[in-house]
């Protein structure tokens, strides 16, 4: 009898550090279900980098950007700010095009989309044309909808490009415009 | 049980290789360079090719690019071909940096067709080396080093 209580003791003890922890993590979209944000690496992405434009807090893996849009009761808004040829072979399901934003006509289609939207917007913005560190399209992006005053926007963290960070990893894809 | 065993048996074959696996036949496609002129993958047979799917805004495909043209000048009179496809969406922005950096080899836009047969370009750059008979020796993915595209060359061009 004595052993079964201590048994139950310490299943409760874990079971309420657990949950503590768990409460204790950010969360992802204010406003929308709650979705517990972690950076454990989906398999084949590096871990996220520190970034002097893109705060880390405001990065998303595509494991959880995945979850959030079978899950959450209002999605947010996908925004592909890559080239055109790269959407139309493969694009997150729902996502729109607005063009490279390294340029001056995806920065114009951005503006426009979002211009009459409400600043706290769930919005994700995602390439994937080269690696991160090498992408000319997701700060030019990110900076635009930080200078309108967006204050829920993430990025996509794409480590390498979108067909080895989020297609081959089996995630969800639409093809064509 | 018939139908059962045929799919047992087929679940236990091999997957199929992509189309673009090596050794395979690489897929024939046409396009209209910068200059107008049509060319066809199988213009170039009995030569060996190096395919580069590239974008002016692509940083590591920009820094291949002035080895590309110098493996040209060296590797060309032996029968060496680059062909580059660019997968910018315009072709203003491909012209200013052909003439601005002289490339010395074809160039056409490419799209989302094309690189379809090539098995999706998610991700640049993607490079093909295919050998004389119009195999695909090998495809590279993301920045290479450049002595890997020389070795691979020099060793299809001395082959018969």
């Amino acid at each position: 009898m004595q052993k079964r209580i201590y048994l139950i003791a310490i299943l409760s003890i874990t079971v309420g550090i657990a949950c503590n922890a768990r409460a204790q993590a950010p969360v992802l979209f204010d406003g929308t279900n709650p979705i517990v944000l972690t950076f454990q690496s989906a398999a084949g992405q590096s871990a996220v980098p520190a970034d002097d434009v893109i705060p880390r807090s405001l990065l998303i893996t595509s494991d959880e950007l995945s979850k959030s849009l079978q899950t959450a009761k209002e999605k947010p808004l996908v925004l592909q700010i890559g080239p055109h040829t790269l959407y139309a072979q493969a694009h997150i399901p729902g996502a729109e095009f607005m063009g490279a934003t390294s340029g001056d006509e995806g920065k114009q289609k951005l503006r426009d989309r979002v211009k009459s939207l409400p600043k706290s917007s769930a919005i994700v913005l995602y390439c994937g044309c080269c690696p991160w560190n090498h992408c000319p399209n997701v700060h030019p992006a990110y900076q635009l909808l930080h200078s309108m005053g967006f204050t829920n926007v993430k990025v996509l963290y794409i480590a390498n490009n979108f067909g080895a960070d989020w297609v081959n990893n089996g995630y969800p894809v639409a093809k064509g415009d | 049980m018939c139908l059962a065993g045929l799919y047992i048996y087929s679940k236990r074959l091999p997957p199929k290789a992509p189309p673009t696996a090596s050794g395979n036949i690489a897929p024939e496609f046409t396009v209209t360079d910068l200059d107008g002129r049509k060319l066809s993958l199988s213009d170039y047979k009995g030569k060996v090719v190096l395919l580069d799917f590239w974008a002016t805004w692509c940083t590591p495909c920009r820094e291949e690019i002035p080895h590309f043209v110098e493996m040209q000048n060296k590797y060309g009179p032996q029968g060496f071909q680059v062909i580059g496809v660019s997968m910018d969406d315009d072709a203003k922005p491909v012209r200013e940096y052909y003439e601005k950096y002289k490339l010395n080899y074809p160039v056409a836009l490419g799209d989302d067709k094309l690189a379809e047969r090539f098995g999706g370009i998610l991700g640049l750059p993607v490079n093909f080396v295919i050998d004389r008979e119009g195999r695909i020796h090998a495809k590279h993915l993301g920045a290479t080093n450049v002595a890997t595209f020389d070795d691979e060359v020099s060793k299809l061009l001395a082959q018969p």
